[in-house]
């Protein structure tokens, strides 16, 4: 087969072609969403195009976690994000029958692509390389991290992050809990990067690691209901926190009307009653510098 | 060479006429994302690479030892002739993946200590543990495949057993099973990314930290080149190996 012999050159001159002509042309226009402003008239399920008409898609990971979630059915209500979807849903005039969930694995929710969900909510931090390629709500949560340690842990005590330059630290992979640990304690030990949050709290049980470092409202779930004795060291408080939003298709159209439903949330103080209902009060762990 | 020309052109233009193809490439392929994860994901590149060639001594050796106990006719051997058995049977069944998650978390809960519960190193007992089923299977074939008169021809010119073996049937048999040796490697070189379900920052992994904090593909195709840039000359040396046993034939 004389033929094969070229088949190397034709390959690498395709990957040549894959790779070329992106990137000068990319997008570096700023969001245009945010500034957009709309009124209730603009966003009532009639008007808006969802991805199924008349009814409001919301997409989240499985499985679904608390306190976001609870009994891993994000259908009932309960939980923190299942309520803020609920909250949005009601203020754009979809009643709880019109809200579908789906399921939307964070790796996929950001696959190029018209997306399956109208928005996904999944503690997903809003970071300026993420909002190149979709869409973010405003934020509807500000998440400090926190560091959690086994029962018995010599780094129960701390006061500084700089205590835990030599310890063993697990994180999850895609949240940002990795930048920060890597920002602001640099530990001497690379840190282990798990698949999941399950993964990261049996490394903490079977002593693989010595402290985790996750979004404070879990660290306090899994210090009351997944890992008796274990204690919150501490939070992070050079850092000013991850905003979580919600993820849309780049320049939805539902963007501003999600914002604008935000917003009305946020005025009557309908957030914020949901905040103090689903997420424990971060105030009994302390600050670490 | 003509119609190798108009497959791929005819695909690539397929591919690149496509609606979605700028959101694409601009996904998965690209130069500003590879460019920036590259380096990193090279450095840990090397974690993959020390960890095969660790996992390959020990496998080429344990794969003979355990071909050998189930290829000897001794009666005294028979019940470790059952467990070598029973051994290749378990481990060629489990999914890679799930004796790495298994070993790697379930060890440590024992309590164990230092190495032994180093996440790298619970990784490379798992991968060892397949990957000599696999490759004591590939020897017993190769060990099959050597005639029967060859030993007793060797018997008879005064070579004791072990003689015999080493220098007249495992010598035939290695050579003939080279390619699916190998192939076996070529393999293990892509499941040493398995480490990465215990937390260890492989080359896999630290393109899929990059992936996710970016929301772009691209630095998955950089560590897809990577394996790639190493299983392929592999792929090639048996292709050569391959030709040069038919070629004797």
């Amino acid at each position: 087969m004389p033929g094969t012999r070229f088949v190397p050159i034709v390959l690498a001159l395709s990957a040549v072609a894959l790779f070329a002509g992106c990137g000068s042309d990319s997008s570096d226009e700023e969001s245009t969403g945010a500034t957009t402003t709309v009124t209730a008239a603009d966003c009532t399920p009639e008007s808006l195009g969802t991805f199924k008409a008349g009814v409001l898609t919301v997409g989240t990971d499985s499985p679904a976690y608390p306190p976001y979630f609870e009994d891993d059915d994000p259908t009932n209500g309960k939980g923190f994000e299942s309520a803020v979807a609920y909250a949005i849903a009601d203020r754009l005039g979809f009643g709880a029958s019109q809200v579908e969930w789906t399921t939307v694995p964070f790796n996929a929710s950001y696959a190029p692509g018209p997306k399956k969900f109208d928005f996904d909510v999944n503690q997903i931090s809003i970071t300026p390389p993420r909002e190149k390629v979709v869409d973010f709500s405003d934020p509807y949560y500000n998440a400090n991290q926190a560091v959690l340690v086994a029962k018995g842990s010599d780094l129960a005590d701390i006061n500084s992050l700089d205590e835990l330059k030599d310890a063993k630290i697990g994180v999850q992979i895609g949240t940002t809990s990795l930048d920060d640990v890597n920002a602001e304690i640099d530990p001497s030990t690379e840190p282990r990067v798990y698949d999941n949050s399950n993964d990261v709290v049996t490394a903490l049980k079977v002593g693989q690691v010595d402290a985790i470092v996750v979004d404070l409202p879990t660290a306090i779930y899994l210090r009351d209901a997944e890992l008796p004795g274990s204690s919150v060291a501490g939070q992070f408080a050079g850092s000013e926190g991850d905003q979580w939003g919600a993820l849309l298709q780049k320049e939805s159209e539902l963007t501003p009307c999600i914002n604008f439903a935000l917003q009305n949330m946020v005025e009557d103080g309908t957030l914020d009653e949901i905040t103090k209902q689903w997420m424990s009060d971060a105030a009994d762990a302390p600050e670490l510098n | 060479m003509a119609s190798s020309v108009i497959v791929l052109g005819g695909l690539a233009l397929l591919l690149f006429t496509s609606s979605g193809w700028p959101d694409v490439q601009e996904t998965f392929f690209s130069p500003e994302a590879f460019r920036t994860s590259f380096p990193d994901i090279l450095k840990a590149f090397w974690l993959d690479v020390r960890m095969f060639l660790a996992v390959e001594v020990v496998v080429l050796i344990l794969g003979l030892v355990i071909a050998l106990v189930r290829t000897s006719l001794s009666p005294a051997l028979f019940p470790i002739r059952i467990l070598t058995a029973v051994y290749c049977d378990i481990f060629r069944g489990v999914p890679v993946i799930l004796l790495v998650y298994l070993i790697g978390f379930g060890i440590p809960t024992l309590g164990v200590t230092g190495v032994l519960a180093e996440p790298i190193f619970l990784a490379c007992v798992a991968l060892s543990l397949a990957y000599s089923a696999y490759v004591a299977e590939v020897y017993r074939a190769g060990i099959a495949s050597v005639h029967r008169t060859q030993t007793d021809s060797a018997l008879a010119v005064g070579l004791t057993n072990f003689q015999a073996l080493r220098h007249v049937v495992l010598p035939q048999a290695v050579r003939r099973v080279r390619p699916p040796l190998l192939n076996d490697f070529i393999s293990l070189q892509k499941d040493v990314a398995l480490v990465s379900v215990l937390g260890v920052q492989e080359a896999f992994r630290v393109a899929q930290i990059d992936a996710q904090s970016t929301f772009n593909y691209t630095p998955l195709i950089a560590a897809a080149l990577l394996y790639i840039a190493v299983t392929i000359p592999m792929a090639r040396i048996l292709d050569y190996l391959s030709r040069k046993e038919e070629a004797k034939r």
